[in-house]
């Protein structure tokens, strides 16, 4: 059943708040959430006020200043700092994106930073992706074959094929779609979500893959694919504009018609 | 030292969009057609019971919280099945560019509220005219 109300242990307490120096300029506050398992204390949202002037255009530009200058227990994920690693994929402003992406200057009023929303919290912005990972390598996402390989070559495809898994090879497992699905928040103990089922579809549509078949029979199931019921957050979160829920409705229509 | 539970990450502050805020409101509107038809119900009884207790049902339905009703209930009606043709499309593979699934959600939520008004529009100048 879906539970709109956080545990107790997870309800959000008032924070501290970090005031700026007196001589900046260009003050913004940023809202983050804190939760420190070594403390006993449930989570709160502490305040930052950052000086624009001497800070990076990104919200992940943000963070770091506050980590390095401000508060060095802050706690996140970071890498590329170019939106190809999906290591920084937080909630802000109310949706999933990734903070080296996404522009503080895009954010009306305090920009409020949230972990990936209903995911276990290690540590401050740091969720436990654990289960999402599990369900990635539940679809099994590597070429399965029946067939000896060509003697003297590569298993080859058209320019064309290799066309229709280009985009969805592109996705970086940030988390941002699946944790943005309502659905995936009441049902993940049972529904893949869109970030699996998106890789499914690319190994399913692969014109090398000889387990098409086998690949559906594991996702015709009420919950493990059917819990989709087209909301469509997924699509609107992907960081880099690939669109699960179209995969999605793919697999079910590839499912519908198999059955003639 | 035992092991503390996770606390779980919020998630009731996600934004509404078209996409979740339509969704919802599919859902919504189905649950409230469904108590619709129980209106039905009664009126088709009262309508099999005779005069006095169509009477009766006429006067519940035609009071101010009955008309408030029955507009709910036909902007659902509205509503729901002009989503259920978007719901179609998109069960035969069509619409999920951002941009058409954008266009399609306003276009299902102002149709419904235009769908609305001309239903009731002809049904007061032809109410009217009988008259």
């Amino acid at each position: 059943m879906a539970q709109f109300r956080l545990p107790e242990n997870s309800k959000i307490r008032p924070g501290k708040t970090y005031k700026a120096a007196a001589d900046a300029k260009d003050v913004r506050s940023f809202r983050i959430y804190r939760f420190d398992p070594e403390s006993g204390a449930t989570p709160s949202v502490d305040t930052y006020e950052v000086d624009m002037g001497k800070c990076g255009p990104m919200v992940l530009d943000a963070l770091i200043k506050i980590k390095n200058e401000i508060d060095p227990t802050l706690t996140f994920r970071r890498s590329c700092r170019e939106g190809i690693c999906g290591s920084c994929a937080m909630n802000i402003d109310g949706v999933n994106t990734l903070a080296c992406t996404r522009a503080s200057s895009e954010v009306k009023g305090d920009v409020k930073i949230y972990p990936l929303p209903h995911m276990p919290v290690i540590k401050d912005l740091v969720p436990d992706l654990t289960n999402f990972y599990a369900q990635y390598a539940s679809v099994k996402p590597w070429l399965q074959t029946r067939t000896p390989a060509p003697p003297d070559s590569e298993r080859l495809q058209s320019k064309e094929d290799q066309e229709k898994i280009d985009r969805p090879s592109a996705c970086i497992l940030c988390a941002c779609c699946s944790t943005s699905c309502p659905s995936y928040w009441w049902n993940s103990d049972r529904y893949l979500g869109p970030a699996a089922l998106l890789a499914a579809h690319r190994w399913i549509i692969d014109t090398r893959d000889e387990a098409t078949g086998e690949r559906l029979d594991a996702l015709e199931d009420p919950f493990r694919l059917y819990r989709c019921h087209t909301i469509m957050n997924c699509a609107e979160a992907c960081p880099k504009d690939l669109n699960p829920a179209k995969a999605i409705a793919d697999i079910k229509k590839m499912i519908a018609e198999r059955q003639h | 030292m035992a092991k503390r539970e996770r606390p779980l990450s919020p998630f009731m502050h996600y934004r509404w969009q078209y996409t979740n805020t339509l969704s919802i409101l599919h859902r919504l509107t189905g649950l409230f057609l469904a108590f619709g038809l129980i209106a039905l119900v009664y009126w088709l009884v009262a309508l099999a019971g005779g005069p006095e207790q169509y009477a009766d049902a006429a006067a519940v339905l035609s009071s101010p919280l009955g008309n408030l009703a029955l507009v709910a209930w036909s902007l659902s009606f509205f509503y729901h099945f002009l989503n259920g043709i978007r719901h179609l499309f998109w069960d035969a593979g069509h619409g999920f560019e951002l941009k058409v699934a954008r266009q399609t959600g306003w276009a299902t939520f102002i149709g419904a509220i235009v769908l609305t008004a001309i239903f009731w529009t002809v049904l007061a100048v032809q109410m009217g005219g009988a008259a």
